[in-house]
């Protein structure tokens, strides 16, 4: 076979090859980081009611209930939560100016002594108000921590998911991750967090996904949530109610007035 | 009439607050807790013509907690009080913790009444928070937020992008509280005189204490500063002969504070710095022992989270005298004599086990100047959402029974209480 012969046969190889790398092969990064959006930062801004059932393996039943106010400002995002429930924490509230490179700006508002102060919280595997989420799985792990890889596609409970693996690139609390990923929505339906010794130590589950529209949008938003600690039997059921986007948080909401004087408006 | 503005403010604001529950409906939430404590003194030491016996505390609580808002959140209220029967000698008293009225508006706010406030970024070391504190309760194992005591006047805070502002005014005056004769050790230089007067500033317009607070933002630390014009709340003594005193009056002498703190994120944790200086006014030369010389104080404080839920917390906290010359040539002979400079090292963990629902900590304060300590270990249990239970203790040690911490060693305590909320 001549070059000259051959040539059309090259060229249609090199197209092949070339339509092949344009398609829109989704890679595992970019899915989570989609997904992540969706979760964590959909609308400019959000309000919600949140109830958060702990529970334990024997049965003991704990409630926390909580308004949450976010606000998204270009990459960083700015948190303002006002606790209902318990009788010991009521009033307290959490205001978090997050940034994607460096540590959180935190404080906390004591109601007993009025008293406004910044709070060391490096460690984001502490645990969120004593629930088995974590103030990561409240708030987003960063993606560079970890190396994504695309396992497969699959169904879970009639939806179409990607299935991705996360690896910790330094120790971490997991060794593993496996996430299920609505491919449709981009919403996380299913965690897996893995061990030292292989096997499933937490399990997170998106028990219900509704529409909630605002301003005549629509976010797909996982309104109930499960994280179960296998090992232990212990969970936390998590659900939002009251539920906006956009909204039009004034920007007053994230500073210590707001912590002070909670924005009566907001949390009811 | 030199008050009026404030009258007029207070007027208006009324008329405000009035209108704003008149047009909104005003829902209340009632709340509260029961608490029952008990502190025991474990020194097997009791105090000479002590009421308590062993116990340094013994008591049923009632907290009765009302809140109020109109549903734009502009007009509120907020009544907080304690019933409680004290055990140890049988009766009963009310404490008004924390009342107030108010009104916001934007960016600002009115309130009048009584308020707690704390001020400052340190742990149990205060410099610009001004307000009275009860050692007391502190000390004889009563939970933390009863270390502060409400100040009675009117407060208001303007919240902007420049500057917030927290302004109060504080007509009447609230002492320290101390921990008593018939239930603590202590040192009293004037142990053996029991002719006592106490003054406290009389109810002047002159006398109305304020203190302001301006903080902001600058490159991501909080910067605060502070001013303040008011009374020591430590009693001052003076004897009516330093060689052979057969009276005593307790007083309480003027003092202006001025100040500065700041806090930020550093090295993965939280970094915090105050100063200020004690601007003792009815002794600028320091030749007046019985009042107390002006003085600058300071502390810097390191909080970090060193793993998961466990916290570690440290302080220094400095008090350097002024005028220390002639305090020394103006002390009467055989009186206590302070040091030119007062350290303190401090440290706090604090361990969350369990979902939260087990807390453990230790908070342990060392003077290496007066050479004395101080240590409050405490394991608190949530049983339920409602019902909790601490058990802790205060020890307290030192070389000499002069200094802070020294003082109360024979009052060492081991505490216990119980506390439903509702």
């Amino acid at each position: 076979m001549s070059i000259k012969k051959s040539l059309p046969f090259f060229l249609a190889l090199i197209a092949a090859v070339v339509a092949h790398a344009q398609m829109p092969l989704p890679d595992a990064t970019s899915i989570l980081a989609k997904s992540q959006e969706v979760f964590f930062s959909a609308g400019a801004d959000m309000k919600a009611k949140i109830t958060m059932e702990l529970m334990a393996a024997g049965g003991a039943k704990r409630t926390r209930i909580l308004t949450m106010l976010r606000k998204n400002d270009g990459r960083n995002q700015k948190y303002f939560m006002h606790f209902h429930e318990p009788g010991d924490v009521r009033g307290t509230a959490f205001l978090v100016w997050k940034y994607p490179e460096r540590d959180d700006d935190r404080w906390i508002f004591i109601p007993a002594v009025n008293m406004v102060r910044r709070i060391a919280a490096r460690d984001s595997r502490s645990s969120f108000v004593g629930s088995d989420f974590t103030y990561e799985d409240v708030s987003g792990r960063d993606l560079s921590a970890d190396t994504h890889t695309l396992v497969k596609g699959e169904k879970l409970r009639d939806t179409d998911c990607y299935v991705i693996q996360s690896i910790p690139k330094s120790s971490a609390d997991f060794t593993k991750k496996i996430s299920w990923i609505d491919k449709r929505t981009s919403l996380p339906l299913k965690e897996e967090y893995y061990d030292a010794q292989g096997e499933v130590a937490r399990l997170f589950t998106a028990d219900k996904i509704e529409n909630v529209v605002s301003n005549g949008k629509t976010f797909p938003t996982v309104t109930k949530r499960t994280m179960k600690n296998v090992k232990s039997g212990h969970a936390t059921e998590v659900s939002f109610t009251n539920m906006a986007y956009g909204v039009g948080l004034e920007e007053r909401a994230f500073t210590e007035q707001s912590l002070q004087m909670p924005p009566q408006k907001w949390i009811q | 009439m030199k008050n009026f503005p404030s009258f007029f403010v207070i007027f208006l604001t009324l008329v405000f607050e009035i209108r704003a529950w008149a047009e909104e409906q005003c829902p209340f939430q009632v709340h509260g807790f029961l608490l029952g404590a008990v502190s025991g003194r474990v020194t097997g030491e009791r105090p000479p013509n002590g009421n308590g016996g062993d116990f340094v505390l013994g008591e049923e609580r009632l907290r009765l907690e009302l809140r109020g808002a109109t549903p734009s959140g502009e007009a509120f209220l907020l009544v907080k009080g304690d019933g409680f029967h004290d055990a140890v000698v049988n009766k009963t008293h009310g404490d008004l913790r924390e009342v107030y009225t108010g009104y916001a508006k934007g960016p600002a706010d009115l309130r009048f009444g009584r308020h707690i406030i704390t001020w400052g970024v340190g742990d149990l070391f205060y410099i610009n928070d001004v307000f009275p504190k009860d050692w007391e309760s502190y000390f004889s194992g009563r939970p933390a937020e009863y270390l502060k005591l409400g100040v009675d006047g009117l407060r208001t805070q303007f919240f902007s992008k420049w500057v917030n502002v927290d302004l109060l005014v504080i007509p009447f005056f609230t002492p320290d509280t101390f921990p008593p004769a018939e239930r603590f050790f202590f040192f009293d230089e004037f142990a053996g005189v029991t002719n006592r007067a106490a003054r406290t500033p009389a109810n002047r317009f002159s006398n109305i204490e304020t203190a302001v607070r301006f903080s902001r933002r600058v490159t991501d630390s909080d910067l605060s500063l502070f001013f303040s014009r008011g009374f020591w709340r430590t009693a001052s003594m003076r004897p009516d002969n330093t060689a052979a005193p057969t009276s005593v009056t307790a007083f309480y002498p003027s003092l202006h504070v001025y100040g500065a703190s700041l806090q930020r994120n550093f090295l993965g944790g939280v970094t915090s710095l105050e100063g200020g200086y004690y601007d003792s006014r009815n002794d600028n030369d320091g030749n007046d022992s019985a009042i107390p010389n002006s003085e600058w104080r300071f502390l810097a404080g390191y909080q970090r989270e060193l793993r998961r839920d466990f916290t570690l917390g440290t302080q220094f906290y400095g008090e350097i005298m002024d005028h220390y010359g002639t305090y020394r040539q103006t002390l009467p002979v055989g009186f206590y004599q302070e040091d030119h400079f007062r350290g303190v090292a401090s440290l706090r963990l604090t361990q969350w086990l369990r979902y939260q629902t087990w807390k453990l900590s230790l908070f342990a304060a060392m003077s290496p100047t007066d050479i004395d300590y101080f240590l409050q270990p405490e394991i608190t249990y949530r049983v339920t959402d409602h019902l909790g239970t601490t058990l802790g203790a205060n020890i307290f040690g030192g070389q000499e029974e002069t200094t802070f911490f020294g003082q109360f060693e024979k009052s060492d305590n081991v505490f216990w209480n119980v506390r439903y909320n509702f």
